[in-house]
């Protein structure tokens, strides 16, 4: 059966140049980095060179990059190295973020430091007039993430981390989905911190990066060994980072090409599903979004039925989030955009990649006019 | 998630559909779980002659009305009353923890079914009394 891969935004595959890069760091040159024989100190080599190649992506200098587990545990990293040791006991998280921030707060909230979530429009924009106001009480940090992994809003991150300087609040931004997708420059956009992924932008899973503003002062989160500057404890990843950096360089050498095509396979997609199909609504903003990022509902389908049916014929999709597909409650992101919960059920998220065609987006249009009519004829909710 | 036996059910629906003069309609669920169900039924005397469904929901919700529906046909009103949502577990077998609800719902929406169908019954009754 054919297969097709449209859930980029859950995991891409590796690239096969940074996979080629990563074997070596697997046999012969095995070492520990913090080693100080010749297998160490050419595991931290490479270990450095990776650093540089990240750092060169934001616009960071290479020793503010800091090696982690992946982004969820920068988020955690971040929000409990801040907030737990500043005497404001107040964070501000935007109320449309990632599982490993809304968690991670909740966590903070049972041991009763204060969370404000901020308002976002219909859109998925942050409510800018809503960030000021909150930002009139002190806070110990604000959270927002730069593109939203449901629905592909791209957050205007330079205005909102220039409203936490000028109040005097340090600004994190979850970056996992936006790299590669936008261009980042934690210089110009006054970023203090920013969580990253590898296999968001082909690199191998189980590596990220967590990016700290030289000077901005943040509490250990995992404990252990002097690594990475004594600030995050824990063997190296050697052949992750390897990957990750590779990955990473390769990502922003061929961004202008791909961002491109991308893009018109997206606009094409969303303009041929809406042709072809009655009473679909794109969720997200219709410019300000995710190069790869269609997420739609289908009134009177439900979500997970869509999303096994696409299966059944070979398509991988996602509802929400892959970190969401075992859990009942609709989406807090589209539930935070006003989206009602009909709607909200109905909605499907399909993440395109490098390898995406247009033959492909056919074949999903084709089946997906079947399996929408298929389900709205047996459904109890009228299509509107 | 889903085991092959639920996948069929799902797949074929068999009972999917609505039923053209039907005695009673029950709904169970909403959209915010994300579950609508509706079982239309058709009695004749005291027997369910025939049962249809619709439903907005996860393959679990559709499964579950589906075998809802099989489970009610040729019974009496009393003894499809006694249809819980474990006969519908038992024959789908294996639903993932967080399903379970589904068949929960059916039982409910097979009730909602019957309580309508009593109600017309009344009605109708209250009629030919006058």
């Amino acid at each position: 059966m054919k297969r097709i891969y449209l859930d980029n935004a859950a995991t891409t595959y590796t690239n096969a140049d940074a996979l080629q890069a990563m074997i070596p760091f697997f046999t012969n040159e095995h070492g520990n980095a913090a080693s100080l024989h010749s297998y160490g100190r050419i595991a931290e080599k490479a270990v450095s060179e990776a650093r540089a190649k990240i750092a060169a992506a934001i616009n960071a200098k290479p020793q503010e990059i800091y090696f982690t587990s992946g982004a969820t545990e920068s988020n955690n990293w971040i929000l409990n190295g801040i907030v737990r040791n500043c005497p404001h006991k107040r964070v501000l998280v935007s109320a449309i973020e990632h599982q490993s921030i809304m968690e991670t707060c909740a966590q903070l909230e049972k041991d009763g430091y204060i969370v404000e979530y901020i308002k976002v429009g219909s859109d998925g924009l942050l409510s800018m007039n809503d960030l000021v106001a909150r930002l009139s009480k002190p806070a110990s940090l604000v959270s927002v993430m730069t593109a939203n992994n449901e629905v592909g809003t791209i957050q205007y991150i330079n205005s909102i981390a220039s409203l936490c300087e000028q109040r005097g609040v340090p600004f994190h931004t979850d970056a996992a989905q936006a790299l590669g997708s936008i261009m980042m420059n934690v210089k110009e956009m006054k970023i203090d911190a920013l969580s990253l992924s590898s296999h968001k932008v082909y690199g191998p899973k189980g590596v990220g990066a967590l990016y700290v503003r030289d000077g901005f002062k943040v509490d250990k989160f995992m404990h252990g060994g002097h690594q990475e500057r004594n600030r995050r404890a824990g063997t190296l990843n050697v052949p992750g980072i390897v990957g990750f950096g590779a990955a990473v360089e390769i990502t922003m050498r061929d961004s202008g090409v791909n961002n491109g095509r991308i893009k018109t396979l997206r606009e094409y997609m969303i303009s041929q599903v809406q042709e072809k199909i009655p009473n679909v609504y794109l969720n997200g903003h219709k410019t300000q979004r995710l190069v790869n990022n269609v997420n739609l509902s289908f009134a009177g389908a439900e979500g997970e039925a869509i999303l096994i049916m696409l299966d059944m014929v070979g398509i991988a999709a996602s509802t929400g989030s892959a970190c969401n597909s075992n859990v009942l409650e609709p989406s807090h992101v589209l539930s935070a955009m006003g989206v009602e919960d009909g709607l909200n059920q109905s909605s499907i998220r399909f993440s395109l990649g490098r390898n995406t065609t247009r033959e492909d987006i056919d074949y999903v249009v084709v089946e997906l006019v079947k399996i929408i009519k298929r389900l709205r004829s047996i459904s109890a909710v009228k299509a509107k | 998630m889903y085991n092959e036996n639920i996948m069929k059910i799902f797949k074929e629906a068999k009972n999917a559909g609505m039923l053209k003069g039907a005695s009673g309609v029950g709904v169970a669920g909403n959209a915010k779980c994300g579950d609508v169900m509706k079982i239309y039924i058709l009695v004749e005397g005291n027997v369910i002659k025939d049962a249809k469904f619709k439903t907005f929901g996860c393959v679990a919700a559709i499964a579950s009305t589906d075998v809802a529906c099989d489970l009610i046909k040729g019974k009496t009103i009393e003894q499809a009353l006694k249809v819980t949502n474990k006969d519908v577990l038992n024959i789908l077998q294996d639903v993932p923890a967080q399903k379970v609800h589904c068949s929960v719902l059916a039982q409910e929406a097979i009730a909602e079914a019957i309580k309508d169908f009593k109600k017309r019954q009344e009605r109708e009754a209250k009629k030919n009394a006058k």
